[in-house]
């Protein structure tokens, strides 16, 4: 009788949870189609407030995406190297730019924006460029894809497969594009969607780092929650969560355990989650 | 070899460590000099938004511990058709950036929001809790809450049925069993989230930002400094020290679970 009890109490709470973090999300996609909010949705459905959002805040979405892509590159061009970097040397140096690596993250946006403009503020080409905010985002990302591409490359036996490709005669060179790249294209990937779902919806350094021109989707949508109706905000949440919630899905997706994965050979269980350091919001 | 790290620390050192060496020496340099560092604790209403920021940092904290341990536990244990899209579904949040997590809560509590319009629907008048502390937490809750459950169940996977089993043959109640069973099982887990949580909530700006700008916690303190005061160099300290406290939390929870925070994640 009590554990029956304890399950029902259980099942409820659970269940409220669940609530709680779903039904804003239905309201806000709901708002954003609806003709008048207040009366509800008597007053018929449109698509009046995503068009007019598409129109206003259309160039702050596509520069989003720019900056994300963007972000990716650079993020492939640093990160990935310095993922393979960080296995192959052991030593204490390697492991304390690791330790460093991850500030980014543990410190609050606000305080590495500041920073930013404390150093380079001075230079106007660069603080009223894109890049002024593509850097922040580098900054913030970064940890997230050297990460991933490590844990894949902990997982394999890189030393035998790089001895083995070497004894047949391989170059260095041969051997990075050959053997280790292929072989963590799955962290890669999953690195590569972190960071372009975590760029998109980067707020809090962006808000100190942008100017007028370089408004980027997460910006535009505070000045649309501050100033703007109820509707309209939701309809630019609703093209925000269409942007990103295939991202997020396709992560969970890789993240997934998998039957005959490299994980389950190894007795590891496949993580469920997805982002597991600190993100602020 | 070694080389391949060049880029990536030749970015860092230009992008990261030299604009902090910036900001610290740009905190020392305003009218009250470096004594802007001790502002923190010296001024009164410095003091006041940290000890508010910590104060709802460390309630969510519990919350969303003692929630999500709850609910994560009971998600692991009980397979139910549309269980994987529910969590897929529930884990959404994490990624929402803090601007979105503040409009979830003003679709809940705000002056248009699903509580005002079902408290007037049912003649109660509008109950309007957004735009304060209470909506605050609730954002924070909002965003930590499926980390926190994402990581019990982790953990309540890797935890031995036997031993409850064992536990509950030697004639333990449920009390017993959660309390010395799968609370010791758990620890790690819930160390790590909860440093997790702590960290977040403490740093947070964007939910504070579209809530409202009264809400006295220490990143909206910055904010102010920044733009509306231009007191630039109490803002460079302020956010100096606030960067150093979080850094510090993720630190001593780490030592404390055993390199799962941050860094082994």
């Amino acid at each position: 009788m009590f554990r029956k009890s304890l399950f029902v109490a259980q099942l409820c709470l659970t269940l409220l949870v669940c609530l709680f973090l779903i039904v804003p999300m239905l309201l806000s996609v709901l708002a954003g189609l609806t003709e008048n909010y207040f009366v509800g949705l008597s007053s018929g459905l449109t698509f009046r407030w995503v068009i007019q959002v598409w129109q206003d805040y259309g160039d702050t979405i596509f520069r989003s995406i720019w900056i994300a892509l963007a972000c990716l590159a650079v993020n492939l061009l640093l990160g990935v190297p310095a993922a393979y970097a960080l296995r192959r040397s052991n030593n204490r140096w390697a492991r304390a730019f690791e330790e460093l690596l991850v500030l980014p993250i543990a410190v609050p946006g606000l305080a590495t924006a500041l920073a930013l403009i404390a150093a380079y503020g001075g230079w106007s080409e660069l603080r009223t460029s894109w890049l002024f905010i593509l850097i922040g985002h580098v900054l913030f990302t970064l940890p997230f894809m050297v990460r991933s591409v490590l844990a894949v490359l902990g997982s394999i036996d890189l030393e035998t497969l790089e001895e083995g490709a070497a004894s047949l005669g391989a170059r260095f060179v041969q051997r990075f594009f050959h053997v280790v790249l292929p072989n963590c294209r799955e962290g890669t990937l999953t690195g590569a969607l972190m960071v372009l779902t975590l760029s998109m919806g980067e707020f809090n350094m962006t808000w100190l780092l942008h100017t007028p021109f370089t408004k980027t989707l997460p910006v535009g949508l505070a000045d649309a929650y501050a100033s703007l109706r109820l509707e309209i905000g939701s309809a630019y949440t609703l093209l925000f969560f269409l942007m990103i919630v295939p991202l997020l899905l396709a992560m969970q997706f890789l993240a997934r355990p998998r039957g005959k994965s490299r994980n389950a050979a190894t007795g590891k269980p496949g993580s469920q989650s997805i982002i597991k350091e600190p993100v602020t919001p | 070899m070694i080389g391949m790290l060049v880029p990536a620390a030749a970015f860092f050192a230009a992008f990261f460590i030299l604009p902090m060496f910036r900001l610290f020496l740009v905190g020392g340099s305003g009218a009250s000099g470096w004594g802007a560092y001790m502002a923190i604790v010296t001024n009164h209403s410095y003091f006041t938004s940290l000890l508010a920021t910590f104060g709802v940092a460390l309630i969510t904290t519990l919350a969303s511990l003692l929630i999500g341990s709850i609910v994560g536990v009971f998600l692991q244990r009980h397979r139910f058709p549309g269980r994987g899209a529910l969590v897929a579904l529930i884990t959404l949040p994490m990624a929402f950036p803090g601007v979105v997590v503040g409009f979830m809560v003003i679709m809940l509590g705000g002056r248009q929001g699903l509580i005002s319009q079902l408290s007037m629907a049912l003649g109660g008048g509008r109950v309007v809790f957004a735009y304060s502390l209470v909506g605050l937490f609730l954002g924070y809750l909002y965003f930590s809450l499926p980390r926190t459950i994402l990581t019990v169940m982790a953990a309540t996977e890797k935890l031995d049925p036997k031993l409850e089993e064992a536990a509950r043959s030697l004639g333990a109640g449920p009390w017993h069993i959660v309390r010395d069973v799968i609370l010791p099982g758990l620890k790690p887990a819930l160390i790590s989230a909860g440093a997790i949580c702590f960290a977040t909530a403490i740093g947070a700006f964007g939910t504070a930002f579209t809530l409202a700008t009264r809400i006295n916690v220490l990143p909206m303190v910055i904010y102010t400094e920044f733009t509306l005061s231009a007191n630039i160099a109490m803002a460079a300290a302020l956010s100096f020290v606030l960067g150093a406290l979080t850094w510090a939390v993720l630190a001593l929870a780490r030592s404390a679970a055993g390199n799962t925070v941050v860094a082994a994640a």
